[in-house]
């Protein structure tokens, strides 16, 4: 079996505090991770491999510091790395970027499945896996929480939605998104470090992947971003202290009335 | 004159009331255009009562297709319907709800289609002189708000969060001319829905719920954990929690509200005993109204609050849902 998996390098979001007065960001290291959403589906690739044996391919899209999550990918235990990399692909939105990756995917070759996270944490569209699978015709599930059972041909995954849990039959090839509750990512290990440094990896250019120039970066993206704004989401909280039992009492009724005022207290009928 | 058009979505032959705020959305962009609004559905059973619902919110139009294969909703199928509804009636815009289905339809559309999609929309409006649709989300976590439009491509397409579109009154006596899709395309769907495991409980259901109380790691225990689903019952909400609360087994992953789990927008959301990091804040940036009840008075959720409680949460809870009784069985 051999599992793509594109991913994507992101501004990390857990050195990201706000501000309290203002209610912006304040980015203290502003570093660049592997998107963590993306490690959920490296992992049930990973998690495929060992169980069924596969190969592992990672991919991305991305600035030449982007080869930092493809060595953290085959560190973790990915097989192999493809940077696409090009100043044409600039400013790409998810239709241009699904179009280089499923050009990319399409060049690496025979494949049963391609594996990516919900969404990445920066442009949080969750656009582009679904994007690469029409691309490349693929059946596609999303929002996976689960893989069953992989099967000559097929396989049977679990979907989260907004009902409960999915269960379904997909066609291989397929594309599947997958969301937090799939596996527990692995760390990247000494060993596996080591190996990684013997890892050639690839890059390509648009050339390479030979890419329709009116589909990609800036040029081949039908949406164009007008206008970006900091909104300052600070509420000014009204705050009650609680401190002893009357004091609690008071608070209580003051977050009730506020609650009244605002018309969210309706009438709870008990079964 | 490009029609405007929604994609209702709908199960059991019963519209879901997310089709109804994109006709509220449609309707006012429709109008500003000057041209029609139609909703298109495809479900497998419905009555025409309940299509003309969607006419009682605002549809001029109803596209609808009853196919046993398009119900439960798959990709593939819905997009074969939709490419070749789309082709015979170049639709300028297409508006559907960033459920689950819609989020994965439409950027599978957009790419059949060749057409620009913004994800997850919290407001719409006309560009003056051009009649472009200008879409605004938020992004990075909700830390940024973009405003995006597509110039050259039509339909221009977007996801609009459930939620975040009041419904206007409907008006019973608007009629719709309901009008049959027939593909006769023969094609085969990938992908097969074998069954659904419905949540035990509907308070798994947090992105549709109205009101919904979070419990975090101030909890300290599973077992107190029923102070939030007490709490949860007496607000008529559902439960909520953070990473930490489900990582340690008090809540299933279905109730993680924040970046690697659920982004929602209820009128109510009370954090309990979750200090607010960004990564959890990123779930509720368009909740109406926040309550916190934390013991720390800096903790990073204030920042968020419309009001907060400071203290111990094991002694304001139970006073809290004892006042909450007695105030109802005054009224
Ligand atoms: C990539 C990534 C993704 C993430 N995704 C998510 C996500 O989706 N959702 C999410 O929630 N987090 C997410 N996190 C984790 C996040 O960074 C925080 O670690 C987490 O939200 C903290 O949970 P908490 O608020 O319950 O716990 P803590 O931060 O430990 O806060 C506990 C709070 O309880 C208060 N408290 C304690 N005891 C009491 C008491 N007796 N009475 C009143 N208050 C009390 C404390 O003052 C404190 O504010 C993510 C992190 C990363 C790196």
């Amino acid at each position: 079996m051999h599992i793509i998996v594109p991913i994507k390098q992101v501004p990390q979001s857990s050195d990201v505090k706000m501000d309290p007065v203002t209610g912006t960001m304040i980015r203290s290291a502003r570093s660049s991770v592997l998107n963590p959403l993306d490690l959920y589906a490296l992992e049930a690739a990973l998690h495929l491999k060992d169980e069924h044996g596969a190969q592992v391919t990672v991919v991305t899209m991305g600035p030449p510091s982007a080869v930092q999550i493809l060595k953290e990918a085959l560190s973790m235990g990915a097989d192999r790395a493809v940077h696409l990399t090009d100043r044409l692909f600039g400013g790409g939105d998810t239709y241009a970027t699904s179009y280089v990756l499923s050009r990319a995917i399409e060049k690496i070759g025979s494949f049963d499945l391609v594996i990516t996270g919900e969404r990445a944490t920066d442009g949080d569209t969750a656009q582009v896996g679904p994007g690469i699978a029409s691309w490349l015709d693929l059946a596609l599930a999303t929002y996976v929480s689960a893989i069953e059972e992989v099967a000559d041909g097929h396989l049977i995954a679990e979907r989260l939605i907004e009902e409960g849990y999915q269960r379904v039959r997909v066609s291989l090839p397929a594309l599947l998104t997958v969301v937090k509750e799939i596996a527990i990512p692995r760390l990247p290990t000494l060993r596996g470090k080591k190996r990684a440094m013997g890892k050639e990896i690839e890059t390509w250019d648009a050339e390479a992947i030979a890419a329709d120039r009116t589909k990609i970066g800036l040029k081949g993206s039908p949406t164009r971003v007008v206008q970006i704004e900091t909104p300052k989401v600070a509420r000014s909280a009204l705050i009650y202290h609680a401190d002893g039992d009357e004091a609690t009492v008071q608070a209580c009724d003051h977050l009730l009335d506020f609650l009244q005022e605002r018309n969210l207290l309706a009438e709870v009928h008990h079964g | 004159m490009a029609e405007v058009w929604t994609i209702a979505e709908a199960s059991g032959g019963t519209l879901k009331e997310v089709s109804f705020e994109l006709l509220a959305r449609g309707r006012s962009l429709a109008d500003e255009l000057g041209v029609p609004l139609a909703s298109v559905v495809l479900t497998d059973e419905i009555e025409e009562a309940e299509l003309q619902r969607l006419a009682s919110y605002g549809a001029d139009i109803i596209y609808a297709e009853r196919d046993p294969r398009l119900a439960p909703f798959t990709v593939a199928s819905h997009a074969a319907f939709l490419t070749a509804l789309v082709t015979r009636h170049a639709p300028q815009i297409i508006l559907a709800a960033a459920t689950t289905s819609g989020r994965t339809l439409l950027p599978y559309l957009a790419v059949k289609l060749g057409c620009g999609l913004t994800a997850d929309c919290t407001a719409l409006a006309i560009e003056e002189g051009t009649g472009n649709l200008l879409q605004i989300r938020p992004a990075i976590g909700g830390n940024i708000m973009a405003t995006i439009k597509s110039p050259d491509h039509r339909p221009q397409m977007a996801t609009i969060r459930p939620r975040s579109t009041p419904l206007p009154s409907p008006d019973h006596a608007r009629r719709a001319t309901i009008i049959p899709i027939a593909v006769t395309d023969d094609f085969h769907d990938p992908v097969q829905v074998l069954s659904l495991r419905p949540f035990g409980d509907q308070s798994s259901s947090i992105e549709n719920a109205a009101i919904v109380v979070s419990g975090g790691k101030g909890l300290k225990k599973r077992d107190n954990f029923t102070l939030i689903e007490d709490l949860a019952a007496a607000l008529g909400g559902a439960v909520g929690a953070s990473r930490d609360a489900v990582d340690r087994g008090w809540a299933s992953y279905p109730h993680q509200v924040g970046l690697s789990g659920k982004t929602i927008s209820p009128e109510l959301y009370v954090a309990v005993g979750i200090s607010g990091a960004i990564q959890h804040l990123a779930g509720i940036k368009t909740a109406k109204t926040i309550v916190a009840i934390n013991r720390d008075s800096e903790a990073n959720i204030l920042a968020l609050a419309d009001i907060a409680i400071i203290g111990d949460l094991f002694a304001i809870i139970p006073v809290l849902l004892r006042r909450l009784e007695e105030r109802r069985t005054i009224e």
